[in-house]
Order: structure tokens, then C-alpha cells, then sequence
């Protein structure tokens, strides 16, 4: 046993030895139950149990809770035991309810009352303790509780640093649980910045992460950390590492400080000012100096340390994109780094360098490695630096390396780890075709992909080949000879066949007049592959022997035997016998025009992006975030349908229409989602609003089904502040696992709308809904939905939806009742022509006086008897709110019935407001 | 953000779990485990990083005990492979060379170290010094 301290509880130590000497489980479940029992008595009998016992008893139970077990009592001793003027005491109580009761409500008033008297005490050591319990379990309601005491303790004078270190991340634990209920005074905003300037390192550390995250809420506000993180950074950078004492490590001055001050700075652009910026700049220069320099230690943690800098400072440095130099310095050192002994550094060079692949100030720089890289493909013994070299050379690889780099990838793929081998044939199918100067290239590079890595190359892969040879009628033939030649191989892939037995369907005629692939070849070379295949490749290659009864009428009879014969024509597999039966009658029955009507060769497939980059996000979806893929890759991608049923379908689809979202109107409004597995972002906002939205003038809406899923939405706002729960419902029969649903909002929006939603649960089991809450608040008037993502196994298949978010800006107008003289005269002080947008529109649905109205106040507003001398036309008001501003607009629609047609004028008392109001309004009547 | 920290003996014993999110227990189990199954296949020449859900895991071997950090995948590795060592040597000096058995004896003070330097998902302090002076108040403290 370890030797014990004079605090310690002798009799915790006697039970835990206990515990590790009991030989079977089962003798430790006797020991526990024995345990548990000893203190219920004690705690039910003795009322005069003293701070010490209870304690140790608490104590005890926490031990027995983090063995595995449930803990249903003891609770109300561990609340007592916060009252203690003993500081092992109330550290064991606030132990016991950060990591039990967590979840806990019965007592948190109690608790809340004991955290708050810590915070006042003078005691700095209970202050800390009742903190640090905020930052473990802070909470709405705690945010709430103590919106005024932890700014205080944070931003006053005479705080100790050790507390202002806490209150910070404290303060930060509450800003992400609960951002809306934590309502900081922007009085508060320069002493808060001015932590960046702390003395005291430790506080320092502490608040760049809290203003870290502020910042991220209001870049303007906090628009003056920038000048004082850059100070400090230069502080430290230039300085030598004696002048840190304490804040040294391995000889490297308080590197975890430079890292987030690095980091904070990556929040903004490039900073205006020509000095601060010029300061940045030397910093950098110097962190890339010093990598230069002999190390000091040969301790890996020296190096790390100083490396941890470092990347940190190359991030910054690709974030701002501007100094050529800076980035092409820093493509050198990484460069050295590939060359390095630590794996470690291998790794995060080739991760670093994909970022800076796509700069275009260093992807030239960076192609120079490609040789290196390559060889880290050869030679790395850790598969995820494997992994990375594939990364970076998907990245780097342009028109001017192709060749090399998918040729030296096809190479790997010989070899490769499993688990990256599908991957890997999606990114050489990707270049290559994206790439291709000449698509026999592609079509050779394809085929040999297909023969070395069959059985990784998904349907996707192979759908697109066909599609390609399709739509390129100057490949066709070649596709054709070199798709009979692959047949010959003595073991063909499966998918081979599938791709040969298509092309030679549709074009096996442009070559039949050579000698050695005459029509009889052609077939019988097929058929050779046709008993080794799977019934849903038989499938394919009976379409193809229909489509050689029209290109080759000599064979016919060949094929009807084929057609006619028992294992065909009376298959155990109903789709073969179909297919058999059919196609024989079609054989018998037509004359040769019908069937060249019928079996004519497929027409183009309409051009759209590949679907291989969709299924390439799909595998990894951390890559979007990364931005080692191109930019433009997402986009609307058709199914691609080869033989309409030979595409294996989803899931058998269970039609339930009746909806299991039981507290939501039935679904009528599917408008909003671009179906299917595939994603599409990039339409444009305004195109999803034309469909009918209902969530736009009611609280609740279906906002995304399909055959698996249905998701519904409920939404009340109070204020600039939108509290949501979304329902997730799966229909299907399978369970959903690894779920996850994301919203995220990008290029304005991040600015505009905060999200926070609580996380979901991984699994939904079969018919079974679960329910996400969350909170959505308006920063800013905003234009943009944000984007949903959502992504699933299902039935091992992994699933990944995406659609727009149908947050709107109309969900934080407050109505707004005025008469008629207020009314007209706000109007006339929203005169500027920015503050009014008109439009004139015709009606789309009958024009009943009772519906718009209805619909007007759907939209938040009021709509306003007795305003407007004309008692056909609506009038009205309503404030926008956002965090930092309210916006007033006023509204009047005018119809003309005889016209069939309505006017719409918005006024608005901050620029563009109107017309975005417009627009959400203006297919509504 | 650090999303959790968990120290792991090879056999997969929990010797501290201290979670930055709120998850279910069962689910708690589940990351425990996985984490376990990932890190242990993985040899000295590997990295220490590895790719975990939508997360990375950054963890370093010391003895029999493997320390995992959990981060966001943008997080900078070397950074918090550091921070890492740093809390290991806090506890060395705090339980003069310290062993497994100290983690398990005295869980319920590792939870303060851990609370002296992590706190709400972030590094709160990286002075060994100052963390080493704090824990030394704290245990002469009745």
C-alpha cells in the first residue's frame, strides 16, 4: 500500500484494499453490498455522524459509483457536506456532485445556495472550489444564479490570480452551456480583454480561452484583443526562456500560452493596422527562426514544445494566406520535417502541408515534396502517416503532376492497408478524371484500378466510368476494345464483368469487325464470366445479351438458348427469371425495328458533379471542415442509374405515412430538403423558400423526411433568444447508430446566429423517435439558413443528409400594437430608400381577408385594424430582436382584387432588413 | 476543447475518467472501451495521435497506464501531448514518484490536480510550480 498522508481517511484505504483483493467478481459484489449496507445504516441511525464520517462515507460511495455502480443515496450527506468549514470536506461534497448528480434537479436549489455562499466567503481556497464545481457541472440554471457574482470575481482588483483563472473558465463553461442566459455587460468587455495583459501568466492562460470563445460571439467587441494578444505574443517570443521561470518548459517560454494566443489570433483577418501587423509578422518570423536553431535538449518534450509553437504559428501564417514569404518558409520547414525521426512530426507535417496544398502562394512549394511524400507512402510503418501521405498528395496533385501522382497511388493501392483501400480508389478515380487530358488515359487508369482493388471500388466508382464512356462518344470504341480485353484476364473482378458487360452492351458493335472480337467472341468471352457471378450481376448481363439480340442479329439464337435455358428461365432468383422470361418473349415476338427501339443505346447522362467526391465526404465528413477537398465539392448529384433496378436500392421501403412525430401536424411539407443520400449546399437559400415552408408562419414543421427519417422542429422565441426542440423519428426497421446531427452555420451567419444544441443520443432504435433541444440566438439580422447535417448507419450503410436549416428571421419579430397617428408617423421617419423595400406581386392562393391576416400574425407581427383608410389593406408593426440591437419594421400589403395582384411595402429601421422581409413574404399570399 | 481525459491501465482498468461533456453512463462505457481497443493496438513507432469518431485522441504511454486526451480534430497535437506530460510529472512530484496504485488509493486527489489544471475543457494552469504550491496548501489543509 502507497504511503498514506495524515489526511487520509484510514478507513476509504482499508475498503479499497478490500476491493483489489477479492478474487471474483462475485466476491466483490459481496464486499460492496456489504459496504453499502454499513453505510445506509450509519447514515439512517447515527443523526450525529460527524464531518469526518460523513466523508469518508461519501467517499466511499464515490469510490463504489466509479467502479461501475449506481449510487441511489448519500446525496443529501454529500450536500451537507458542502456547508462544512473544512476544506477535505467540502472538496469530497463538491467531488461527489460533479461526478454524480450531475443530471441531478431534486437538490439544486440546495446546491446553488451552498455554491453561491462559497463564492462570497473570504475563504479564496471555498471560492475556488465552488468555481471549479461550476466549470465541471455549470448549467442554465447556475448561469442564470450567478450571471453577476463570477464577472465580478473575475474582473475585480483585488481577486486572486488562482480564482480569476477559475472564475475565467468558469465563465466559459457557462458561456457554452447556456450562452443566452449569461448576459455579460459590455462595460465588462475591456477589463476582460485586459487579461491578455495579466501579470500573472496562469490568468493569462486561463482567460485567452474564455475571450477565445467571446470573440467568436462578437468579433467587433472584442476587436481589441487583437493588439494586446499580439503584444503579449511578441512578449514572450522574443524573450529568452529564463525570463518565464515558472512558465518555462523544456527551455521553451510558456508555450501552451503561445499556442492560444495563436490560435485567438486565427479568429480575425490580418490585422489593419500596418504596425500590428508588422509585429505579427516578426513574431512569426522568429518562431520560424528559432525551429532553425540547435536544440536545446534532447528531450522530446524540448522539441514538442517548441514544435507545438511552431505549428501553431505555420496555422496562423495559412489562415492569413497574405505573406508569400512566411508561407513558403513555412512549406520549407515542414519539408524538413518529412525527412524528421519522430513520427509524430511526420505526421503533422503531412497534415500541415495538406492546408498549405491549397494556398496558392505555396502549392508550388509544396509540389517540390512530392518525391518525399511518395516515399512516405512507401516507407511509413503508422498507417494513419500512410493516410496522410495520401491526403497531401490528393492535395497537391494539378494538371502538371497527374499522371505521376495517381500512377504512384495505383502503385500503393497494390499494397495498401485495408482499412484505406476504398478511399484510395475513390481519390485516383476522382483525379483521374478530374485530370484527364485524354480520357483513354482515364479509361486504362480506370479498368486497371478495377482489376488491382475490385473489390474496394464502390458502386459509385463504377457507375461513373460508365457514365464517362457514355457521355464521350470519342472513347466509346476504345472503351469497348479494352473492356474485351480485360474480360480476358483469366480472373476477372466481379465488378469487371459489370462494367464490360455494360460497355459491350452498348457498344461491342464498334468493334466487331476486328477478326478477334467478332459478335460470337464478344458473347461467348461473357458468358464464360456468367456462372461465376452474383445474381445481381446475371441480372446485368442478360440486359447485355438482350441489347447483342439487337446489335448482332446473327447470335440470336445463341442468346434465346441462353434465355430458354433452366437455369434462366427457372431460376430460384425471381429478378433472373423475370429478366429471362421477358427478354426471351421480347427476342420472339418483335421485329427487328421495335427491338432497336426498345434496345437503343442510352442516351447521355445529364452533366453533374461526380458523385465520388459526395461518397468521398460521406467516408470522412471531418474533411469538409479541414478543407483539404476542392471547394466547390458539394453540389446536387442524380443517382446514377445504370439498369434502372440493377441499383441496389436503399432499404426496402417501409411506406408509413402516418407519421411518428405524434405531437407535429401530419408531414405535408417535405419542401425544404433536396432529397436522398446525396447533398446539396449549394443551391441557394432563396430557392428552398419557394417552397412551402410552413415553418416560416407557425411553431411547428416536418423539415425533413425520407423513408428512414422524419424530422420535425418546435420553435417559441422570447426576445433575440429561439429555444427549438427537433425530433428524430426513425421509421425503418433497423436501428440508427453513430447519428449525428450538426448545424452549422458559415460565412456571415457564424457572426449572426449562435447555435447551441444539447448533443444527441448515438443511437435511435428502431420506430422510435429522440428529441434534441437547443437554443438559437439572433446576434444580427441574417439572410442565410444555416445547414443541417445529418449523418447515420443504417443497416451498416452509412447514411448522410443535408438540407437547409429553416431558421428564418421572422421568428424574432415581437408584435408590435400601435394607432393609426403612431403608426404614420414612425413611417414617415423610416423615409431613407435603404429603409424601404416594395414589391408587387400576383396573389397565389384566394384573396380572403381572414387568411392573410392570419398569416400576417403567423409572421410575428401584428396586423392592425383601423390604421390605414382603406379597410381592405393590412397594416402593422413588429421588432426584430438581436442580442445587440432591435430593429422596429412596419409593414403594409394592399391587395387588388380586381388585378388578382398585391402590393407589399416594408419599412425597416436598419438597411436591408426590409427586403429580406420581403422576400420571406412575398410567395406566402 | 479537451472533450475528456481518461487514464487506462493496459488491461483497460479506469484509473480516472473526467469528462468535459455531459454523456449518458452506458455511453461513457462505450468511449472507455473504444478507447482502450484503439490505443492499445499501437506500437512505440506509431503516432501518438489518433483519429477517434469525430475527434482525435492524443495519449501517451507511461508504464503500464495510458493517458488519453480527447480534443477536437482542429486541436493542436503537440500541445496537449505536452500538457500530458506536464500533469504526469505534477503527479510524480505531488506522490513522489507516483505509481499506479497512488491514482487508485487517492483517486479523489487526482481529481484536484486535474481541477488545478484543466478546467471547463482547457489548460487553466501550466506551471508546475504553482500547481505543485497550490496542491501543497491544499493538503496541509484539514
Amino acid at each position: 500500500m502507497p504511503t498514506m498522508r495524515g489526511d487520509a481517511m484510514r478507513g476509504l484505504a482499508v475498503f479499497i484494499s478490500d476491493i483489489r483483493n477479492c478474487k471474483s467478481r462475485e466476491a466483490e459484489l459481496r464486499r460492496i453490498n456489504k459496504e453499502l449496507t454499513n453505510i445506509r445504516q450509519r447514515f439512517r441511525a447515527d443523526k450525529t455522524l460527524d464531518g469526518y464520517q460523513k466523508k469518508k462515507y461519501v467517499c466511499k460511495l464515490l469510490f463504489i459509483f466509479l467502479l461501475g455502480h449506481d449510487i441511489d443515496f448519500g446525496y443529501m450527506e454529500a450536500v451537507n457536506l458542502l456547508s462544512s468549514n473544512k476544506y477535505t470536506e467540502k472538496q469530497i461534497g463538491y467531488l461527489f456532485i460533479s461526478v454524480i448528480m450531475n443530471s441531478s434537479t431534486e437538490m439544486k436549489q440546495l446546491i446553488i445556495q451552498n455554491i453561491r455562499n462559497d463564492l462570497q466567503s473570504r475563504n479564496p481556497i471555498f471560492v475556488n472550489l465552488a468555481l471549479q464545481c461550476v466549470a465541471n457541472i455549470g448549467d442554465r440554471e447556475m448561469a442564470v444564479a450567478f450571471t453577476n457574482d463570477i464577472p465580478r470575481l473575475l474582473i475585480s482588483g483585488d481577486t486572486l490570480d488562482a480564482v480569476k483563472q477559475s472564475a475565467a473558465l468558469c465563465l466559459l463553461r457557462l458561456h457554452r452551456t447556456s450562452p443566452d442566459s449569461l448576459q455579460l455587460n459590455t462595460e465588462w468587455t475591456a477589463r476582460i480583454i485586459h487579461l491578455l495583459n495579466d501579470q500573472h501568466l496562469g490568468v493569462a492562460t486561463a482567460a485567452v480561452s474564455l475571450i477565445d470563445a467571446l470573440v467568436k460571439r462578437s468579433p467587433d467587441e472584442y476587436k481589441g484583443c487583437i493588439n494586446l494578444a499580439v503584444s503579449r505574443l511578441s512578449r514572450i517570443v522574443t524573450s529568452s526562456y529564463t525570463d518565464f521561470q515558472d512558465y518555462t518548459y523544456y527551455f521553451v517560454p510558456a508555450p501552451w500560452l503561445c499556442v492560444k494566443l495563436l490560435r485567438l489570433l486565427q479568429n480575425y483577418p490580418p490585422p489593419d493596422d500596418p504596425s500590428i501587423r508588422s509585429r505579427l509578422n516578426e513574431c512569426l518570423d522568429t518562431i520560424l527562426n528559432k525551429a532553425q536553431e540547435p536544440l536545446k535538449s534532447k528531450k522530446v518534450q524540448h522539441s514538442n514544445a517548441r514544435n507545438a509553437v511552431l505549428f501553431e504559428a505555420i496555422n496562423l501564417i495559412i489562415h492569413m494566406d497574405c505573406e508569400s514569404s512566411l508561407l513558403v518558409r513555412a512549406c520549407n520547414q515542414l519539408g524538413q520535417f518529412l525527412q524528421n525521426r519522430e513520427t509524430n512530426l511526420r505526421y503533422l507535417a503531412l497534415e500541415s502541408m495538406c492546408l498549405l496544398a491549397t494556398s496558392e502562394f505555396s502549392h508550388e512549394a509544396v509540389k517540390k515534396h512530392q518525391e518525399t511524400v511518395i516515399n512516405a507512402l512507401k516507407s511509413e510503418r503508422d498507417v494513419s502517416v500512410r493516410q496522410r501521405a495520401v491526403d497531401l498528395l490528393y492535395a497537391m496533385c494539378d494538371r502538371s503532376n497527374a499522371q505521376d501522382i495517381v500512377q504512384e497511388m495505383l502503385t500503393y493501392l497494390e499494397t495498401a492497408d485495408y482499412t484505406i483501400r476504398e478511399e484510395m480508389v475513390l481519390k485516383i478515380a476522382i483525379l483521374s478524371e478530374k485530370y484527364a487530358v485524354d480520357y483513354k488515359w482515364y479509361l486504362d487508369i480506370m479498368l486497371k484500378l478495377i482489376r488491382i482493388a475490385g473489390d474496394f471500388v464502390s458502386e459509385e466508382v463504377w457507375y461513373r466510368v460508365i457514365q464517362v464512356v457514355v457521355n464521350r462518344n470519342d472513347v466509346q470504341s476504345y472503351a469497348a476494345k479494352i473492356a474485351f480485353e480485360a474480360l480476358q484476364a483469366p480472373a476477372c473482378h466481379e465488378n469487371m464483368v459489370k462494367v464490360a458487360g455494360y460497355i459491350l452492351g452498348e457498344y461491342g458493335n464498334l468493334i466487331a469487325l476486328d477478326p478477334r472480337s467478332t459478335p460470337l467472341i464478344q458473347f461467348d468471352l461473357l458468358h464464360s464470366k456468367y456462372h461465376l457471378c452474383s445474381p445481381t450481376t446475371r441480372c446485368l448481363i442478360l440486359s447485355t445479351y438482350m441489347k447483342f439480340v439487337n446489335l448482332f442479329p446473327e447470335i440470336k439464337h445463341h442468346i434465346q438458348d441462353i434465355l430458354r435455358h433452366d437455369s434462366n428461365y427457372r431460376s430460384s432468383d425471381v429478378e433472373i427469371q423475370q429478366r429471362a422470361t421477358e427478354y426471351l418473349k421480347l427476342s420472339e415476338v418483335c421485329s427487328p425495328t421495335v427491338l432497336a427501339t426498345v434496345l437503343e443505346i442510352m442516351p447521355p447522362y445529364p452533366e453533374k458533379q461526380s458523385p465520388l467526391l459526395v461518397r468521398l465526404k460521406q467516408k470522412k465528413p471531418l474533411m469538409e471542415a479541414e478543407g483539404a477537398v476542392e471547394p466547390t465539392s458539394s453540389a446536387t448529384t442524380t443517382p446514377v442509374t445504370v439498369y434502372i433496378d440493377d441499383v441496389p436500392k436503399l432499404a426496402d421501403t417501409a411506406q408509413q405515412q402516418n407519421g411518428l412525430l405524434v405531437s407535429l401536424d401530419t408531414p405535408e411539407s417535405n419542401g425544404h430538403y433536396e432529397d436522398s443520400t446525396f447533398s446539396s449546399m449549394t443551391k441557394p437559400a432563396t430557392s428552398t423558400v419557394q417552397s412551402n415552408k410552413k415553418f416560416l408562419l407557425k411553431n411547428s414543421d416536418i423539415i425533413f423526411e425520407n423513408e428512414l427519417i422524419q424530422i420535425g422542429i418546435k420553435g417559441e422565441t422570447t426576445k433575440s433568444s429561439m429555444q427549438i426542440e427537433l425530433y428524430y423519428g426513425n421509421k425503418s426497421n433497423f436501428n440508427m447508430t453513430n447519428f449525428s446531427s450538426n448545424i452549422s452555420c458559415t460565412g456571415e451567419l457564424e457572426s449572426e446566429l449562435r447555435m447551441n444544441m444539447e448533443p444527441i443520443k448515438a443511437t435511435i432504435d428502431s420506430r422510435a423517435q429522440i428529441k434534441q433541444s437547443g437554443t438559437i440566438d439572433c446576434l444580427k439580422d441574417f439572410r442565410d439558413l444555416p445547414k443541417m447535417s445529418i449523418t447515420f448507419y443504417y443497416n451498416s450503410m452509412p447514411q448522410k443528409i443535408d438540407f437547409s436549416f429553416p431558421v428564418y428571421l421572422n421568428k424574432y419579430i415581437e408584435k408590435a400594437a400601435m394607432d393609426s397617428n403612431n403608426f404614420f408617423l414612425r413611417w414617415r421617419n423610416l423615409e431613407k430608400p435603404s429603409q424601404e423595400f416594395q414589391k408587387i406581386f400576383p396573389a397565389k392562393f384566394p384573396m380572403i381577408y381572414e387568411d392573410c391576416h392570419q398569416k400576417l400574425e403567423g409572421f410575428g407581427w401584428s396586423s392592425l385594424t383601423g390604421i390605414d383608410v382603406n379597410s381592405e389593406n393590412f397594416c402593422g408593426a413588429g421588432i426584430i430582436h438581436t442580442t445587440t440591437q432591435q430593429i422596429g419594421c412596419l409593414y403594409r400589403l394592399e391587395p387588388n382584387k380586381q388585378a388578382k395582384m398585391y402590393r407589399l411595402t416594408i419599412r425597416a429601421s436598419r438597411d436591408g432588413v426590409a427586403k429580406r422581409l420581403v422576400e420571406l413574404l412575398e410567395d406566402q399570399f | 476543447m479537451i472533450r475528456f481525459i481518461l487514464i487506462q491501465n493496459r488491461a483497460g482498468k479506469t484509473r480516472l475518467a473526467k469528462w468535459f461533456m455531459n454523456f449518458h453512463d452506458d455511453e461513457k462505457q462505450k468511449l472507455i472501451e473504444e478507447v482502450h481497443a484503439l490505443v492499445t493496438v499501437r506500437d512505440a513507432k506509431h503516432t501518438n495521435f489518433v483519429e477517434f469518431r469525430n475527434f482525435k485522441i492524443v495519449y501517451r504511454r507511461y508504464a503500464g497506464l495510458y493517458f488519453c486526451i480527447c480534443v477536437d480534430v482542429n486541436d493542436n497535437n503537440l500541445a496537449y501531448l505536452e500538457a500530458i506530460h506536464n500533469f504526469v510529472e505534477v503527479l510524480n512530484e505531488f506522490f513522489h514518484n507516483v505509481c499506479e496504485l497512488d491514482l487508485v488509493f487517492n483517486f479523489y486527489k487526482v481529481y484536484s490536480v486535474v481541477d488545478e489544471m484543466f478546467l471547463a475543457g482547457e489548460i487553466r494552469e501550466t506551471s508546475q510550480i504553482k500547481v505543485l504550491k497550490q496542491l501543497t496548501t491544499l493538503t496541509s489543509l484539514e
